[in-house]
């Protein structure tokens, strides 16, 4: 489609009435505008009502049966798939065995049987999440297999120091299980 | 009775200018305010909100920040010329007010020549201007200057010639003898015996002062700031307020000389002539949020080409007219 | 008696590298002039060396590279599937035409079938965030200009646009949405209503712009005649989008090579031969309104269905060896991702065309013997955005 010329030449008087007439016409738009009300939303006193669909900083989602307790199983999934490497999992240790374990245990070796080691819970021990690195782009989210991350809604977390942002997502869990906050496993998702 | 005259004369000076000071200082307050509130509300926004109700202590708290901030000279300046600008720029502005009549008695010095004095002090603008720039060491500022200097010089010219269309009919330069000419009634103004004259003294005056869309001399996303670039703290500020009571001060003449002064349909007085100064005012920052820049030659083309010729066909038109009629 | 140095010695004070290099002509009445890196109108971190004869611009030569971030680099340190939040980052108003431009020369490269559904989610959204993009390049032009308030009316607009992109998108500018095999999440009914409520509300608003700005006596005398580009040269500096519309040529990824579904909607191609900066602007106004009309089709004829495909590439996902190549209409013209691959999960070299470098260096050219305001109202019309120009 061509747009053509701009309106030709009409001639020195018609051009230069339009032209004057132009500037009336802006005065009038913003004119108008001077008595429209605001649409600013003055901050503090008040928010934006969309904030739930905005991506807050990535927390831990509970199991069902206990709000405390992370869906996560520390497979380490989204440590290796977050492109800025914001977390640092570390997978629960074997519980200690107890004095009498231990004991079968050595009975078991001196029969020559095969020793079974207790078996890790499928539980982080430590979850950490640096807020300050995250570009909250949503791919630990998708790569994570049980479903255990989700964005929270709180967009406002700041803090003065960059060591701040660096969030423990299990104490976090546990807080919001405290204060009764935790939807297990709704709120918001991306998927 | 000569010897008690003298101080008479003085001590209303005095209190004048003390007066004027006081009145510069409030306005540039109110009027920083007021543009920044209707700025806003054009652009659907609340302006300033946060220091005091409605915002209304904010240009204070600016004013606070100015006179508190650091002043720096930038390496390779001037410091005379550069300390000296805006002085120079503010000084004059006592000047303008002295022969100004506010009200029925409110003048501080009744000067036959009044409007002359104004004019001729109003130069002084581009010389601070000019100064600024050359002093700053800055390119930007002296391209700000160079083209405060042309601008200012050429707006001059139809700006005086427009209102020796008005001088020529009362045949006064005293603005209190030309505001006694005009009757009280709103058809009975100067405007409306000089629509012409009147509208090319308001661009000029737009231009005069530096207002948006003829705000060359700083034109920010051209030249940074233009001629102020450099200048930090009070320096700026005193720039910013001879900036508004200059406004303040076209305003005032443009409400002497073609809109009746402080006469008023009833109730004569001051608050005639202060609501006339401000409704100007408002007239004056409504383009400067609607218009996008001129460019430098278009803005001097404007002059030379359209309002030069139309003001001296006015006072042509004018002269003889008053001679014929 | 010892002489104490002074704070600033000439040499300090003779400038950088840029500054040294870029002599004087032979003409005694210029002045060096340095634009930027931190100049109102060059908009970020463009920096422009002028020889300036008063006010009138002898000689200009662009300086990139302050704004470089090393994003064909972080390419192939990073998995093809982390490599996509930089994406959004190259040109923060187009963030989703680099997106797909990304995502699409993945799909190239390994053969990814993209369900339907997912394609119009992309014609929408990219569509959505394209009228951002202009809206910006709208009020940030005219604040060049000198007006101040067109700005916030564009903003008032663009909110809208962003506020409806949040939802699906879950951000406002740097978008991370678009993904190998479809997009991250489905739009429900009220995006799609809301798009078009948009697009009703955006037409009236356009009336508006028009009598605000586009007649407006000032801004025409302001743009017309300046900055002409001819075809040439377009050619000679390999301009796309508006600039190369602008003078003339009704070239348009969306038409030339179509992709994705576009070729199922009727838009127009807007060109003007003017080739000044008037032709330019008129082009992207235009433009405003055929993305409107290609979002009203698409909203109107989207079907349900997936939004990923199965088998879309996983965090170990890794890519078959080869070459793809992958073009996209951004707002500023041809975005462009060329890929190769060695058969491992990261990219064995990433190369990001970007329109916005192409377009401004031509500046150089045009700006000789233009003023200085000029310039300013001609690098504006060219709509720079500077991250993407550096990468
Ligand atoms: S949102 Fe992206 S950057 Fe943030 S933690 Fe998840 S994968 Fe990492
Ligand atoms: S959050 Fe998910 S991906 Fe990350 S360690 Fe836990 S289970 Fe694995």
């Amino acid at each position: 489609m061509d747009l053509g010329e701009l309106d030709a030449r009409k001639g020195f008087f018609k051009e230069t009435l339009a032209g004057l007439w132009s500037l009336v016409v802006g005065l009038k738009v913003t004119g108008k505008y001077f008595f429209r009300p605001q649409i600013t939303v003055h901050y503090p006193r008040r928010t934006v009502d969309n904030i739930p669909s905005f991506r807050g900083p990535i927390e831990l989602i509970s199991r069902e049966e206990d709000p405390a307790k992370p869906k996560c199983g520390a497979c380490s999934m989204c440590v290796s798939a977050c492109p800025s490497g914001c977390f640092t999992v570390t997978k629960k240790r074997p519980p200690a065995p107890t004095p009498e374990e231990i004991a079968e245990q050595k009975e078991k070796e001196a029969r020559g049987e095969k020793v079974k080691k207790k078996a890790a819970p499928k539980e982080p021990e430590r979850f950490l999440y640096d807020y300050s690195l995250c570009s909250l782009c949503g791919t630990c989210v998708e790569a994570c297999p049980s479903g255990a991350l989700r964005f929270s809604a709180s967009p406002y977390r700041a803090a003065f120091d960059r060591k701040e942002l660096v969030f423990d997502l299990l104490a976090d869990l546990a807080e919001r299980a405290r204060e009764d906050r935790n939807p297990p496993g709704t709120g918001k998702t991306t998927e | 009775m000569g010897s008690f005259s003298i101080p008479v004369e003085l001590i209303r000076i005095v209190v004048g200018v003390v007066a004027i000071a006081a009145f510069v200082a409030l306005n540039a307050i109110i009027l920083v305010y007021l543009e920044r509130k209707v700025a806003g509300h054009i652009q659907r926004r609340p302006g300033p909100f946060e220091v005091g109700p409605h915002g209304i202590l904010q240009t204070v708290a600016d004013a606070l920040k100015l006179v508190g901030k650091q002043l720096i000279k930038p390496a390779g300046a001037d410091a005379f010329l550069f300390w000296l600008a805006p002085v120079l720029g503010f000084l004059p502005i006592f000047l303008f007010f002295l022969p100004m009549p506010f009200g029925p008695v409110l003048t501080t010095l009744e000067v036959p020549l009044g409007l002359l004095l104004i004019l001729a002090f109003a130069g002084l603008n581009v010389l601070a201007i000019c100064i600024a720039g050359w002093g700053s060491n800055n390119k930007w500022s002296l391209l700000g200057a160079a083209r405060g200097v042309a601008q200012s010089v050429a707006y001059e010219i139809p700006l005086l010639l427009a209102l020796l269309a008005v001088v020529f009919m009362k045949g006064s330069m005293n603005l209190s003898k030309i505001i006694d000419s005009q009757g009280a009634w709103p058809w009975q103004w100067n405007i409306v015996l000089q629509p012409l004259a009147f509208l090319i003294y308001f661009i000029c005056a737009i231009a005069e002062t530096n207002r948006a869309p003829f705000d060359l001399p700083e034109a920010e996303s051209e030249l940074t700031a233009g001629f102020h670039t450099e200048y930090s703290g009070m320096g700026f500020g005193l720039f910013f307020l001879a900036e508004y009571a200059n406004m303040v001060v076209v305003c005032a003449v443009a409400t002497t000389v073609f809109l009746g002064g402080w006469k008023g349909p009833f109730f004569s007085g001051s608050w005639w002539f202060l609501a006339k100064v401000y409704l100007l005012l408002m007239l004056m920052f409504w383009p400067r949020w609607t218009y996008p820049r001129v460019r430098f030659d278009q803005l001097l083309n404007f002059n030379w080409k359209w309002l030069m010729p139309l003001a001296l066909a006015n006072l042509l038109v004018t002269a003889f007219i008053m001679k014929v009629g | 008696m010892t002489e104490t140095a002074p704070f600033f010695s000439d040499a300090d004070l003779a400038g950088d590298f840029y500054t040294r290099r870029f002599q004087p002509g032979p003409s005694e009445n210029t002045l060096i002039l340095n634009m930027g890196p931190q100049h109102p109108s060059t908009h970020g971190v463009l920096r422009i060396v002028l020889e300036v004869d008063g006010e009138y611009i002898v000689r200009a030569e662009p300086v990139l590279g302050y704004l470089h971030r090393m994003h064909e680099r972080m390419a192939e340190e990073k998995t093809y599937l982390q490599y996509l939040p930089n994406m959004g980052r190259v040109d923060y108003l187009h963030a989703l035409a680099w997106n797909w431009a990304f995502v699409g020369a993945v799909e190239r490269l390994a053969g990814i079938e993209v369900p339907e559904r997912a394609e119009y989610i992309r014609v929408i959204t990219t569509e959505l965030n394209r009228v951002a993009s202009h809206l910006v390049w709208w009020g940030a032009y005219l604040l060049d200009l000198g007006a101040f308030t067109p700005i916030l009316y564009a903003f008032e607009d663009r909110e809208w646009i962003l506020d409806l992109l949040q939802t699906p998108t879950g951000a406002r500018l740097t978008y991370s949405y678009f993904r190998p095999g479809g997009v991250a999440a489905d739009i429900d009914k009220e995006f799609l209503k809301g798009a078009k409520d948009f697009a009703v509300h955006m037409r009236d608003r356009l009336k508006m712009y028009k009598d605000l700005v586009t007649d407006n006596i000032i801004f025409r005398k302001r743009l017309e005649g300046i900055g002409p580009i001819s075809l040439d040269m377009c050619r000679r500096y390999g301009a796309t989008g508006p600039v190369v519309r602008g003078s003339g040529l009704a070239y348009d990824v969306r038409r030339a090579e179509p992709y994705s579904v576009y070729d199922r909607f009727e838009f127009e191609i807007p060109t003007t031969g003017s080739g000044d900066a008037m032709g330019r602007y008129r082009v992207r106004m235009e433009e405003l309104e055929q993305s409107l009309r290609i979002i009203e089709q698409a909203v109107d004829s989207i079907p349900e269905g997936e939004i990923r495909v199965k088998g879309a590439p996983k965090v170990k996902w890794k890519a078959p060896a080869g070459e793809a190549y992958f073009a996209v209409e951004g707002g500023r013209g041809k975005i462009g991702v060329h890929l190769v691959s060695d058969g491992s999960n990261r990219p064995y070299r990433c190369k990001l065309r970007a329109p916005g470098f192409s377009n401004m260096s031509l500046f150089g050219e045009i700006a000789r013997g233009i003023l200085l305001a000029d310039a300013v109202a001609i690098l504006g019309s060219l709509d720079l955005v500077i991250p993407e120009m550096d990468r």
